[in-house]
């Protein structure tokens, strides 16, 4: 290399090194906060989580988050059961017909529906089920969170079952089966493992969600009798905790807080975890 | 009262007026455009800085921390948006009361004054600035990813620099996915509540000062809703909610427009 082309190069290559740098610095930029808020949160929920917080009702002092957890869990199975099965139906549908347009305009509506802001989600159940039932449920609740999951189910069961060769389809069809049976025992079958870590995500994703519960779900300072009582969920109390001055609830909802996290968390695990193992095989 | 009851358990006694028009006390405009309104001031500093981290993912980066990185990423965009609040509320907000803002203020200017309480909008928007990170950084990261490698490499043999690589030929490439990026995470912005309501302040003012508190659309509806008493009020949150609607509709399509658009383009290239 002459001089000239070597001292030409080199302040590219410090440029360079200048923009790696700088976009390494971008990286922990962008983790330090995010690992900031999962610090705070491991350890002062730790410091506050204790036996009470698990098996007593919410309340003034010494009280715990117990009806709250039920309320989470009850929220999430019912939305769970709502959602996930029309989901994977719906992914299917634009897997199988996926050309038509119906296919298209579901395919879209659902990506929008993803995107679209939960707390909406929130009023147009609080417009159709609170009104009509003339009363903040456990049921309203669920099906906000059922509506949330929805896109995320439908859109992952579409990619993955897109994703079965035609060829088993074809061997299916050829030996007799029907189309839905096609559908139903081969595609879905083949794309099961997948779709099962996608509905874990669902799962997650909504154990988190408060935005939709705040005027559906509302809450509740006791165990609800049915599911058609307002309920109490560990989402809503956190945020209810955390606009109080009280440093009682403020501990009461880092704890839920850490609880919350790990529930979102192990979910994700094991949720990369199915999808890693269906990888090798 | 003729409103729904909202207390637990309490019925409402006639359904409210989905229809009517909100005017006078309840008019939508300190929550649209709040100015400064804190999806935009947060992205002041998540776009660049999302942008580089996305950058440097796929094309800059060491290679071996490229994996444990997305993955720390994703594990910490999982984390709930209300624990997000709790944070803002009860470990940035008094940061900001203690320390930054005080000395914002002796900068002075119509954006750095009022009353220093640590919730407003300036909180809120560094509270959406760190929510917005994960998702323009994974989204960017997707676009670069999209690049064809033989671009990359072609540029290489070619003599220029891992950087000249990404900002003659990557960067160009993708502009469209990285523009695409950035509108997906104000489109989340626009719209994230749980964050936003625990820090802006809730109050139905327009200020210039970031000090100030004030209210986003999303967090307007999850503060008033629950508490909202008179037809009136429920039909203007209503019309809030038709306006969020629409607004994070129109970034969501473009967006996905966009991304689509640059992978396309990519996967033409490569064929």
């Amino acid at each position: 290399m002459t001089p000239e082309l070597e001292s030409a190069y080199s302040g590219r290559k410090l440029a360079s090194r200048f923009a790696t740098g700088a976009s390494s610095v971008a990286v922990v930029l962008a983790l330090l906060p995010l690992v900031a808020v999962f610090a705070y949160v491991v350890s002062r929920g730790a410091r506050a989580i204790s036996i009470p917080f698990f098996v007593e009702p919410i309340g003034e002092r010494g009280a715990g988050m117990a009806n709250a957890i039920v309320g989470t869990i009850q929220l999430v199975f019912l939305a769970s059961a709502m959602g996930i099965p029309l989901g994977i139906m719906a992914g299917l549908y634009l897997a199988e017909y996926k050309a038509t347009r119906l296919a298209r305009a579901v395919r879209f509506s659902a990506d929008v529906l993803a995107g679209v802001p939960s707390i909406l989600v929130g009023v147009v159940v609080y417009a159709v089920v609170v009104v009509w039932m003339k009363q903040f449920s456990a049921f309203a609740g669920a099906a906000a969170l059922a509506i949330v999951m929805l896109p995320l189910v439908a859109r992952t069961t579409d990619e993955l079952a897109r994703a079965v060769p035609d060829s088993l389809r074809e061997a299916a069809l050829a030996l007799g089966a029907s189309r839905w049976r096609t559908a139903l025992f081969v595609v879905l079958r083949t794309a099961a493992p997948g779709i099962r870590s996608g509905c874990l995500l669902a799962v997650a994703r909504v154990c988190g969600e408060t935005a939709p519960l705040l005027f559906t779900a509302y809450n509740n300072r006791f165990y609800n009798d049915s599911l058609l009582d307002p309920t109490s969920t560990l989402q809503v109390q956190i945020f209810t905790y955390t606009m109080t001055p009280n440093d009682d609830w403020h501990a009461q909802a880092w704890a839920a807080a850490l609880v919350l996290v790990a529930i979102v968390i192990v979910l994700g695990v094991v949720a990369r975890r199915l999808l890693d193992e269906k990888v090798p095989g | 009262m003729t409103g729904p009851a909202l207390e637990p358990g309490g019925s409402p006694s006639a359904p409210p007026p989905w229809g009517a028009r909100a005017g006078g006390v309840f008019g939508p405009p300190a929550s649209v455009g709040g100015a400064p309104p804190p999806p935009a001031v947060a992205l002041t500093p998540a776009g660049p800085t999302g942008l580089g981290a996305g950058c440097s993912l796929p094309a800059l980066g060491p290679p071996h921390l490229r994996k444990p990185v997305s993955s720390l990423v994703e594990l910490l965009a999982a984390i709930p948006s209300v624990v997000y609040g709790l944070w803002a509320a009860l470990v940035l907000a008094p940061i900001l009361r203690t320390t930054v803002q005080p000395a914002l203020a002796k900068i002075g200017g119509p954006l750095f004054r009022g009353p220093n309480v640590g919730f407003g909008i300036l909180c809120a928007s560094l509270v959406l600035a760190i929510m917005l990170l994960p998702t323009i950084a994974s989204v960017s990261r997707d676009v670069l990813r999209a690049v064809p490698a033989e671009l990359r490499e072609g540029a290489l043999a070619l003599g220029a620099t891992p950087w000249d690589a990404v900002r003659l030929v990557v960067l160009p490439h993708a502009r469209h996915g990285v523009f695409g990026a950035i509108l997906l995470g104000v489109g989340r912005a626009v719209g994230e509540t749980m964050a936003v309501a625990a820090v802006v302040g809730s109050r139905a003012d327009i200020s210039p000062s970031l000090f100030a508190p004030g209210y986003t659309m999303s967090s307007v509806i999850a503060n008033e809703f629950p508490v909202a008493s008179s037809e009136l009020h429920i039909a203007a949150l209503a019309e809030v909610g038709l306006l969020l609607f629409v607004i994070t509709v129109a970034f969501n399509v473009a967006a996905r427009i966009l991304v689509a658009r640059s992978n396309k383009s990519a996967a033409g290239a490569q064929a």
